[in-house]
This record gives structure tokens, C-alpha cells and sequence, in this order.
């Protein structure tokens, strides 16, 4: 059994007890533990089960690789799935249940795939549940989705929060082993501004394992020296517990910091997400150890070697009393070695390799270790935990040689250096025979934004792996025995977390699979969350071997980030809740929550679309408002219409490339409508301009265009006419601006008091300055409702007080607020366009029968050449005219209007579309605008509009002005 | 007429640095390049030189800074931007310029406290670290534009008006 | 995420700041142009490989338009310039075909 030694344990520390549960089961462990290293010091063996065939599953490894030991941690808010207990520090009170099983981890009901396995080869999915096709939908997808997925998904919101921090060095040295730490140094000793990550909560990578002196010190010494050193250092920022998982174009390096994990609920962010550009970043992200390939390497007990070294000098845990090791290189010899020094048995070594005769191999047979060269696993025995090994020879085809009971198998195939942060953003690779591995080629970096190098590697990510100062050769083992018969094959698992096994990789290739990604696909291998660590070279090596290619031909996937799984609480850092995203607030926005406002979104704004009283509906409220503001007053919060102020001796010859119409010729203190078109000739924009003085404008824009169109405009006087003398400015937010609409507007102007606002000091399209009640104004007197109307801007910082004047001094007169939906449909009564509503991109001003908007004289605007083009002038045109329906009801949203027959497709012909439809209270009738194949020659026609429930609504063809045609209302 | 009202009518919140919204204070945009007056004109109206590339000159409650090469903001107590904007459209008469009241379309915070940068590194991609005494700095905080400088033991932050309510929350959260 | 230095400003702005323009140096074709100009000028994008000229805006900074010349395999930048030019300055070309000796231009 696993178990806690007495003695040792370099990271834990015991007079610091700690209880957490796994499956409901209380457990002891100390402070400094990994959860898997307090797991096994309990004898929890068996973690888990795997995703396709649910077998057993324990620890394999003691890092960020594990493909098995996942669990859910937590409960609730905090629930996570897919935890590495590998990386989990233990916590007083953490809880962790296993995943991928039902109804418990020892009794399982999917292992039934385990026994059918040889039914379920790769790319079985894809083969099996083709026919018959209907079957996918409603009887193969929701089994397998039920049965897919690694963990729970958490049923309620993150009870903790995350953020996000910027930084910036010269040099970034992600990994802080003996490599990363003296690249830190040389750096800041350089005079450069380094930042050092460290995934681990300490430094010193592997060395304080695997190594007994660094240049010379012993190993233990050397690394406090250098972590003082370093914390000394104003130029130097040590990050612990912060993974750097991504490298980006020019320097930007994205990384995991887990604050609070281990501290779960103390009120820090549980993660921060640094964002950090770099000018140089070094990878001494060290190197992962290989599996071996034999059958049953995937039952509970069989760990990397390096790992059972961790867990006994780190954790002082023994993984069992009994441990064989089997490698095909030097380093898994240390396992041996710190086992025996733990007072454990290792029965024997078997070295795949026909000599073994470096210092580490000759040290363990002075240790008494019984070592067999030429040897290898036939079979791994056991079910849920290891009982024994058969032996074989590794150039033999399986034959058993002898049978060594043990607990545990410490298996090394080799070490792969982890090039992922190399190869991010390009880096190339190149194969080393020495070591058979992947690793980085200096000639062939990532490049910077100058061209230069921009990722160094150093260390064992280099494919450096001296170990006690010998440097290790590692031949090619990929399969156990070499010759290894399908049955074998058949257990030999590539790929822990997704199942692939060789025979999969081999099947693969049979069957045409030639290039490596197309086979990762089909078998789904390195495609878990582990993202291949342990399997993809093992796996490519198989493939390689399968098509009798070289293993470079075959080459490897894409490294893509993250490095380790990333929760998405760190990528959304802050952006969440009430700051998910910037809400624009006008300065009344209070008062209309208080009135009790229903609001919509506009762009980013929100804007009260009505204001329901109690008991009414909305579609009640928006009746009321529109009949109110007819008859007495209706108020609009406007101040999110666009402002942009044109100044300059070149403006007027500015805004009239910019307008459809003429803009230069608009007298000072007047109003005139204008459209703006892109240069397709589309329709983008349109409001009321005034001109303010002889050499400037104000520009209203619609409510979402005014930073697209001061963009638009700032566009075309920096890039195209920078000689222009024009000067802009965006002053939306400078402005609160209240529409003051109905027949009792000027009645409230004047109860306000300050200014002559009579028909005849101020007509139609017209503005002017001056105050009401007291406040400082600019009243324009335009109308988008067809009422005698004023807008009137006031600076935002009286807008809330000056909205509530109104309301005060209105009260006599009937005025009630009206929201965005009200000031719809009355501009829909007058047949007012609205951008977004009848334009969409593809419209232009004729289709609208804006004709009279358009300057026929002016030589050139922004848009009159793409509005030339023969299909654009064609009379062929859909056009906008109103329609009524016969039976008054309302036609539904987006209704297009039938035509006879039907398209290549089968699909109904058209010949229109609604672009505006509402229910107008003020004619008590469904009314409608929308644009049809030669509609203003088709007045009193009757068409078809079709309805959702399949059939279709007669409306009559006819104007656009539903109301008040003659404009008597708005200019009284 | 009422006082006027800055955005968030002063809101504060104290976490590990301070964050006070200030306010209402006069901006208005000058927008002018290569002007014989202009040195002059804005001497006139904050008593400051007209400053270098992304610097900001600050006298007292006034202060001007460089918004791009065409364009400064200038700073200085919310009464006084109606004479000042006459001071300027004197001094500049028959040149081309543009000077506008923004003051009610901006939101200022300040953030204060030791540990001020803390707060800004967690929302505007900006290096800090290298960021000078009187260099203003035009970014974005987390998703919306935002102009900053240091000043006094601590940085002001200016932003759009409407967006006050997102920024006091951006800081406040980044502070805890 | 690129970074770009804004020439106006001397910022060296990430990507976040900016907003893209797309391709530099269009020549405008307004009324009177024929077809075949018109549709150059509003549709047929260069999409190279390499070398590549475009407009950005330093939307979340100064508020102005630069242009930059850049590789689009690589992400080498090979400098950025104020665009109230027509054509790429020659020290800008210069320093590409310093880097890329067979660039056969802008034409």
C-alpha cells in the first residue's frame, strides 16, 4: 500500500496537520502537500476512471501533466471540475470527489465499455453512428453527450472572483529551475527589468530532487542563496504559483496566477491573469518524462519515475513497498536509489537497453538493486492497483521470463523537453537522436516585431538533460516489447485521459491516416485536457513506425496556448456582473430609474424605452405616451442623439462632401435634415445639423452613430483631406438634451421663463441660445414626432436638475415622460425614417424616396459615385411606401411580402419586406412602412405579407405619412 | 439654476488605495497647431508653457495637457471656463482653432494611496513602471478610453461622462 | 497582439488601443471614375504575404491615423508613419528592402 515514511519530506511540513475529504472520506495530510501526494499518503490508489472504458486510474505524474488523477474540487459556488490533484495544494477542509463514473469509483457500470473495447476502436463513433441519419439527432447524440465530458459542470455562479493585471520587462523567465533562476540573474545583472514565473509555489524545478550540488554548493544552500539574491533586487519580480501559459505576437506572454486557490474564500482574487509584454522572454520550462508503452501501464501504481522520486523526497510518501523500475535510460535509476534510501524495496530494474553502465546504474547495483538489461514489461497485473509485473525481453515478443510481485512501477521512456512555449508563435523544432526527442532549433525562433529572436530556451527545455553532470542519451523505445503481440498492444495505453491505445495509432495508419493531425483527430490522441503531454511524441512515434516513416517526416501538432487549462473566470477577469461591460448613462438615467423605467439597450447606452405605471404593460404604457404626447406633453430624455461640433474656413466645403445635401449654404441659426452615405452609396447616418457661426456646425448624429461617425469624419481629414482647415470635436456628452413635444411645449418653455420662443422669434429649423428657468440653454426647434417640438440641450451637469424643472413646472400641463418606443411610433405615424430600421446597409437615400435630400448640383459627395452604379440607379428597385393592413392588425416584425411562385430553392418569391411596423394608438390600427418591387407606382395595390404562423396578412399599398400630412401640428 | 453636478455626485470608495470622484472641473478641448499665439493664449488661461509631446504642465487647479499633436486639454475650476473660453477666442481671433467646453462631458477621478498603480495595472495596458512624473497617458480602462497622469501622491483619471458609473466600479473592484 | 508605435505620439500601443484600417495608399475614385477604378478602389484588397502596408488608428490614444508597414507571415514591423503621404517615405522602403532584399515593391 501507499503510504506516509516517517521520515523526510522536504516541501511538507508536519507539525502543520491538515483534513480534507476525497469521495466523502476523511483524510490526513500536512501543509505543503499536493493533493495527490495526500491522496497516496492514505493509500487512495485509485483516483478515478477513464472517458472512454472507464478503467481504473491512479497518479501518474507529480506536475501540471497529469492525464488521470482529475477531480471535482469544491462544492457549490466553488465547485471545479477537472482539478489536477497533481497541482492542488491541500487546504484545511478541501473536498474532492472522483469523476467519470456512476454510481461510485469502486463500482462502476460504464467499465461495460471496457469490456466491449474491441467494438470500440478509433474513429468508432464516426463509423458506427452514420445510419441511419435521423438517428444521430434523437437517439446517438444525447446518449453520447451524457456520456461525454470530463467532471460535473458547476450549477451555480463563481462565488469567487478574478482579475486581471498588466506588466511590462525587458527580459520574462518563465520557469524558475536552476536554468530560469540563472537566466534571471545574468538578466538583472544587466541592469534589465525581469519578471520570473514559477508555475510551482517554490523554486528550483527539479533540482532539489534530482541534483546534489549546483555549481559547486550543495543543492539546498545554492537555492536560498539565489532566492535571496534575487527577492534583493528592485529590477527583479518573482511570481510564484503563476503559470506562463501562452506566448503571443510581439512579446506578449499570457499567465495563471493562482492567488487564492489554496486560500480559498480569504478575499483575494482566486486567480489573476497576468498580461505581460515582454522584450525578451526565456522558456526554461524544463522537460516531462515519458511513459513506456507496455500492457497495463495504465493501472493504478504505474507512475513516472520522477514522480515516485517526487512523492518520496518532496512528500515522504512511498508509493508502495515494492516498486519496480523500468526504463530505457539513466534517470529512472535515482528513482531506485531514493527509494532504497527511503528504506523501500525495489525488486528490480529492468533497462530496456542491452548495457547500462553510467554512474547512476552502477551506484544502484552497489545499493544491492538486482539490474536486468535487455528487459522489459510483458504485462502489468492487476485490476485496481498493481499486484506484480511479468517480465520479458525487450527485443522478444512477450514471452514471460519470470514474475516479480510489487505495488508500484516506476517507469521512465525518456524525457521530452516542454517546447511548447517555443513553438507558440513559430519556434521550429528539430529531432535530437541523442536524447530522441523534439527540440528547440536556435536558427529558427519565434520573431519579434524587429525581426530578432524572441524566445530563448534554456535548460532541459533545451534538450539539455545533463543530469549530476553527465549528459543522458536516451535510444528509442516506443513499443514494450518490441514485438509486441495485439494483445499486448491492445493494452497499452498512448493517451490516459482520452483512451488511445497503440493499437489505435496502428489501426489509424492502416486505414489511410498519414498525416499526424488527421490522426490525432480520428483517434482523438493528445486532444484531452492534458493536451498531450505524456502521449503525443510516444503517439507519433507509433505512427511513424506504422507508415515505416522517420519520425521527424511525421513531425509533430500544433503547439497552441494554453499550456495548462486556463478557467475562464482568469480570461474574464473583471468583466463580470455590473461591470461586464460599460453602460453609458445619460445624467437622467437615476431619475428614470426611479420613475420606474423599463429600459433597452442603444449602442451601449440605455435608454428608457417607456415608463410603465402600475398595472400596465409596456405595450399599455407606450400607448398611453403616444396619446399623452399627441394631446398635452410628452418629455424625452435625448441627450444620447450625437454632437459633433465642424469648425474651421474649410467646413461648410467639408460637411457637403459629407452630406448627400448641401450643408455650406445653411444660414447661421438655422436647422437643415441631412444624410450621410458611405462611399458605396449606402445609407449610414442621418440628423439635423445647425449652423452655429460662419465657420461652424453641429452636427446631430443618430444615438449609436456618434463616435462611427466622428470617427468617419476625423477619417477622411487625417487621410484624404489634410489640407482641409477643419477641426472637429465630439461634445454628445458635453449636452443632457430634453425633447419638450406636444401642444403644450411652448406652453412649458414659457412657464420655465427666459427666452421668446414665439413662432415668430423661433420658427421651425431654427435654434437659439439663452436660459429656462435660469439654466443655460440652446433650444432647437425641430420635430421628429410631427408635434411642436423643442429640444434643448443643457450641460450634462444640470441635466438631471433642469429634467426635473420640466417635469415640476409641466405638471399643470399634463407632461409625462415618454421612452424610445413611444418616440417610434410617432415617427412612424409621420413616416419619418429611422437608421437601422429602414436602412440595413443596402439602402440607399432613393429607395427611401429621400431624392430631395440629395444635391443634384454638387459635383462630388461621399457616395454619389457608388450610387451611379447601374444596379443602384435601376428602377427595379424595392421602395419604401406605407401600408395598411385590411383587417387592422399589425404586420410581424421583419414579414417579407409574397410574390407568385417560388425560387430556385422551393422557397416562396418576394417582392418586399417590412422595415417598420407598429400598432399606432393614435389611429387605433396596425400601420406599417417597408420597401417593394416598384412600390410608389403601386399605390392602392394590395399585398400579402406572410405571418409566423405560416400564412398571410393584406395590406394596402400606400403613403408613408399616416398622420398629419400637411404638418399643421408642428407648426403652430 | 441648480450647482452643477459632477457624474457620480463625489463618490469614494477606500481599499488599498483611496478612489474619489472630483469635481465638476472645467476642460475645455483646444484643438490649434503651429499658432505664433498659442503659446500665449494658453499661458493666459492656466498659466502654464503649452506642453511637449504627452506631457501635461500643471499650475495650481490649472494645467494643460497634450492630447495629440492638434489638440490640448486644459484644466481649471469649473466657474471659470466661460472667461476662459473668451480669453482664448480673443488671443486667437482670425486663426483656426476650436475650443470647446467639455467639462460636462468628462468624469475625474483620482486614485491615491502608495500602492495607486496597483489599481491602474489592473485595468489599462500601460507600463507604470516607466510612466514620468507629468506625462499624460491616453489609453483605455479595461473597455472604455481614459486620459491619466500623475499628480500628487496619487493619478487623475478622466473618462467620458456617461461610462463614471463603470469606472468608480472598475476602481473600486481593482482596489479591494 | 501586435504593438505598434504611434507616430504621432511616441506611444508603443498594443493592439487593444488601436483600431485596424486596413489597406494603406488607396487612391479615391469618386464621380466620373469608370467602373474597373471604382471597384479597385472599393473592393480588390491586397491580401499578401509578406510585405504589407495598412492603417491603423491610435483609437484608444491620440485619436489619429498612422500607417504601418509590416510583414503579415512574420509580424516583423518595419516601421510606421504619419499618413498624410501617398505613398510609403523612403526610409520606410529603405528598411524594408534592407530586411527583405527579393520584396518587389508596392506596385
Amino acid at each position: 500500500m501507499s503510504t506516509r515514511l516517517a521520515k523526510g519530506g522536504r516541501l511538507i511540513n508536519r507539525t502543520a496537520p491538515v483534513e480534507f475529504s476525497f469521495n466523502g472520506k476523511r483524510f490526513k495530510g500536512f501543509q505543503g502537500d499536493s493533493l495527490a501526494a495526500g491522496l497516496l499518503a492514505n493509500d487512495q490508489v485509485m483516483v478515478g476512471r477513464s472517458f472512454k472504458y472507464h478503467r481504473p486510474r491512479g497518479i501518474v505524474s507529480s506536475g501540471p501533466e497529469e492525464p488521470n488523477a482529475l477531480v471535482n474540487l469544491g462544492q457549490g459556488g466553488r465547485l471545479e471540475p477537472n482539478q489536477r490533484t497533481t497541482t492542488t495544494e491541500l487546504f484545511e477542509g478541501l473536498e474532492s470527489t472522483s469523476q467519470n463514473h456512476w454510481p461510485s469509483l469502486e463500482f462502476d457500470v460504464g467499465v461495460v465499455n471496457n469490456y466491449v473495447a474491441r467494438f470500440l476502436p478509433a474513429g468508432f463513433y464516426y463509423k458506427t453512428f452514420m445510419h441511419p441519419r435521423p438517428f444521430w439527432k434523437h437517439v446517438f447524440e444525447p446518449i453520447i453527450r451524457r456520456s461525454a465530458g470530463l467532471g460535473m459542470a458547476p450549477t451555480e455562479g463563481d462565488a469567487d472572483r478574478y482579475e486581471q493585471a498588466y506588466a511590462f520587462c525587458d527580459v520574462l523567465v518563465i520557469g524558475a529551475g536552476v536554468a530560469g533562476l540563472l537566466a534571471a540573474k545574468a538578466a538583472a545583472d544587466a541592469g534589465q527589468r525581469v519578471i520570473l514565473l514559477e508555475q510551482a509555489p517554490t523554486l528550483g524545478g527539479r533540482a532539489p530532487v534530482d541534483e546534489t550540488e549546483v555549481q559547486g554548493k550543495p543543492v539546498e544552500a545554492w537555492l536560498s542563496a539565489m532566492e535571496s539574491d534575487l527577492a534583493a533586487r528592485d529590477n527583479v519580480t518573482i511570481h510564484t504559483r503563476t503559470c506562463g501559459f501562452g506566448v503571443y505576437d510581439h512579446g506578449y506572454v499570457l499567465a495563471d496566477e493562482r492567488v487564492a486557490d489554496h486560500t480559498p474564500g480569504d478575499g483575494r482574487p482566486k486567480h489573476r491573469l497576468w498580461r505581460i509584454r515582454a522584450g525578451r522572454i526565456v522558456s526554461a520550462t524544463g522537460a516531462i518524462e515519458r511513459p513506456l508503452s507496455f500492457a497495463g501501464n495504465d493501472i493504478p501504481g504505474v507512475m513516472l519515475a520522477s514522480a515516485v522520486r517526487d512523492y518520496v523526497v518532496n512528500y515522504a510518501v512511498s508509493p508502495g513497498d515494492r516498486t519496480v523500475v523500468v526504463t530505457n535510460n539513466d534517470s529512472a535509476y535515482q528513482t531506485a536509489l531514493a527509494l532504497k534510501a527511503a528504506g523501500l524495496d525495489v525488486p528490480a530494474i529492468l533497462d530496456a537497453r542491452e548495457t547500462a553502465t553510467g554512474a547512476l546504474p552502477e551506484a544502484a547495483r552497489a545499493a544491492g538493486i538486482r539490474v536486468l538489461t535487455g528487459k522489459a514489461i510483458a504485462k502489468v497485473k492487476g485490476g485496481k492497483r498493481v499486484t506484480g509485473v511479468t517480465i520479458c525481453a525487450q527485443a522478444g515478443e512477450g514471452a514471460v521470463q519470470e514474475e516479480i510481485a510489487c505495488e508500484a512501477v516506476a517507469m521512465s521512456g525518456g524525457w521530452s523537453p516542454v517546447v511548447h512555449l517555443w513553438s507558440h508563435c513559430g519556434g521550429k523544432l528539430t529531432w535530437d537522436e541523442t536524447i530522441s526527442a523534439f527540440v528547440p532549433d536556435p536558427s529558427r525562433p519565434p520573431l519579434n516585431h524587429d525581426g530578432s529572436a524572441m524566445v530563448e530556451v534554456v535548460g532541459s527545455a533545451s534538450g539539455d538533460l545533463t543530469l549530476t553532470g553527465t549528459p543522458t542519451v536516451i535510444p528509442p523505445v516506443w513499443v514494450m516489447p518490441q514485438g509486441a503481440p495485439i494483445a499486448y498492444r491492445n493494452k497499452m495505453w498512448l493517451d490516459y485521459q482520452n483512451d488511445v491505445k497503440v493499437s489505435d495509432v496502428q489501426l489509424a495508419s492502416r486505414e489511410g491516416y498519414v498525416s499526424v493531425e488527421h490522426t490525432k483527430r480520428y483517434t482523438t490522441l493528445g486532444m484531452a485536457t492534458d493536451q498531450g503531454k505524456l502521449s503525443n511524441i510516444n503517439g507519433l512515434a507509433v505512427l511513424a513506425d506504422s507508415l515505416g516513416q522517420e519520425i521527424p517526416q511525421v513531425g509533430t501538432t500544433t503547439f497552441r496556448p494554453p499550456y495548462t487549462p486556463v478557467t475562464i473566470g482568469a480570461l474574464a477577469g473583471e468583466s463580470r456582473g455590473d461591470v461586464f461591460q460599460p453602460l453609458r448613462r445619460t445624467p437622467m438615467h437615476e431619475a428614470h430609474e426611479k420613475a420606474g423605467a423599463y429600459f433597452e439597450p442603444v449602442g451601449l447606452w440605455r435608454r428608457p424605452y417607456c415608463f410603465p405605471r402600475a398595472g400596465e404593460t409596456h405595450e399599455q404604457a407606450v400607448h398611453r405616451e403616444v396619446i399623452n404626447t399627441r394631446q398635452n406633453l410628452g418629455l424625452l430624455d435625448a441627450s444620447t442623439l450625437g454632437k459633433i461640433i465642424v469648425k474651421g474656413p474649410d467646413a461648410g466645403k467639408f460637411l457637403d462632401m459629407l452630406y448627400t445635401g448641401v450643408m455650406s449654404t445653411l444660414p447661421v441659426g438655422k436647422c437643415r435634415y441631412g444624410l450621410m452615405c458611405n462611399e458605396q452609396g449606402f445609407l449610414s447616418d442621418d440628423g439635423v445639423v445647425a449652423r452655429i457661426d460662419e465657420d461652424t456646425w453641429l452636427c446631430h448624429t443618430t444615438s449609436g452613430g456618434a463616435d462611427r461617425i466622428h470617427g468617419w469624419m476625423e477619417d477622411w481629414l487625417q487621410c484624404e483631406w489634410w489640407d482641409w482647415k477643419v477641426y472637429t470635436a465630439n461634445v454628445t456628452e458635453q449636452y443632457a438634451q430634453v425633447a419638450v413635444v406636444g401642444p403644450n411645449a411652448r406652453k412649458l418653455l414659457q412657464v420655465l421663463g427666459g427666452m421668446d420662443v414665439s413662432r415668430e422669434t423661433l420658427p421651425f429649423m431654427q435654434w437659439a441660445d439663452g436660459t429656462l428657468a435660469g439654466f443655460p440653454v440652446r433650444v432647437y426647434r425641430i420635430s421628429f414626432s410631427g408635434e411642436l417640438s423643442y429640444e434643448i440641450a443643457v450641460p450634462a451637469s444640470h441635466g438631471a436638475a433642469f429634467w426635473a424643472a420640466c417635469h415640476e413646472a409641466g405638471k399643470a400641463l399634463g407632461a409625462m415622460s415618454y421612452g424610445t418606443e413611444c418616440l417610434h411610433v410617432m415617427r412612424a405615424e409621420k413616416g419619418f425614417i429611422m437608421i437601422g430600421d429602414e436602412t440595413d446597409g443596402t439602402v440607399i437615400p432613393q429607395d427611401l424616396g429621400l431624392d430631395w435630400a440629395i444635391s443634384k448640383k454638387k459635383s462630388d459627395f461621399l457616395g454619389k459615385r457608388g450610387q451611379e452604379r447601374s444596379f443602384l440607379a435601376s428602377p427595379d428597385r424595392w421602395k419604401l411606401v406605407g401600408f395598411e393592413t385590411l383587417d387592422g392588425s399589425v404586420i410581424p416584425d421583419g414579414s417579407y411580402i409574397v410574390a407568385d411562385g417560388v425560387n430556385a430553392n422551393g422557397q416562396r418569391n418576394t417582392q418586399g419586406r417590412v422595415t417598420s411596423t407598429y400598432h399606432s394608438p393614435t389611429l387605433k390600427r396596425g400601420i406599417a412602412m417597408g420597401l417593394l418591387h416598384h412600390g410608389p407606382a403601386r399605390m392602392g395595390d394590395v399585398v400579402e405579407f406572410n405571418t409566423v404562423a405560416g400564412g398571410t396578412v393584406k395590406a394596402k399599398v400606400r403613403d408613408t405619412v399616416f398622420f398629419d400630412k400637411d404638418g399643421e401640428k408642428q407648426n403652430v | 439654476m441648480s450647482d452643477p453636478v459632477s457624474a457620480l455626485n463625489g463618490a469614494s470608495f477606500q481599499g488599498f488605495a483611496a478612489i474619489r470622484e472630483i469635481g465638476p472641473l472645467g476642460m475645455i478641448t483646444l484643438r490649434a497647431k503651429g499658432l505664433k499665439s498659442l503659446d500665449k493664449a494658453v499661458k493666459a488661461v492656466t498659466g502654464t508653457k503649452l506642453p511637449a509631446q504627452r506631457r501635461i504642465e500643471v499650475n495650481g487647479d490649472r494645467a494643460c495637457g497634450w492630447m495629440s499633436p492638434d489638440e490640448y486639454l486644459l484644466v481649471l475650476p469649473y466657474a471659470d471656463v466661460a472667461p476662459a473660453l473668451a480669453s482664448l477666442a480673443k488671443s486667437l481671433a482670425g486663426e483656426h482653432y476650436l475650443a470647446v467646453d467639455v467639462s460636462d462631458a468628462r468624469a475625474v477621478f483620482r486614485v491615491e494611496g502608495h500602492r495607486a498603480a496597483e489599481v491602474l495595472q489592473k485595468l489599462s495596458p500601460v507600463d507604470f513602471g516607466t510612466l514620468e512624473p507629468g506625462e499624460l497617458r491616453r489609453s483605455r480602462t479595461a473597455q472604455v478610453a481614459a486620459a491619466m497622469w500623475q499628480q500628487d501622491q496619487g493619478f487623475t483619471l478622466v473618462c467620458f461622462r456617461s461610462v463614471a458609473k463603470y469606472v468608480f466600479d472598475l476602481l473600486a473592484n481593482a482596489s479591494h | 497582439m501586435l504593438i505598434l508605435e504611434c507616430p504621432y505620439c511616441g506611444v508603443k500601443a498594443e493592439e487593444t488601443e488601436l483600431s485596424p484600417g486596413y489597406e494603406a495608399h488607396l487612391k479615391r475614385f469618386g464621380p466620373g471614375s469608370s467602373p474597373e477604378e471604382f471597384e479597385a478602389y472599393m473592393f480588390a484588397r491586397k491580401n499578401p504575404k509578406g510585405v504589407h502596408f495598412e492603417r491603423w488608428r491610435h483609437s484608444f490614444g491620440c485619436g489619429k491615423w498612422f500607417l504601418a508597414a509590416r510583414d503579415t507571415a512574420t509580424l516583423e514591423v518595419f516601421g510606421t508613419y504619419p499618413a498624410q503621404v501617398s505613398e510609403p517615405p523612403a526610409d520606410i522602403i529603405a528598411k524594408i528592402q534592407a530586411r527583405r532584399p527579393d520584396w518587389k515593391g508596392t506596385k
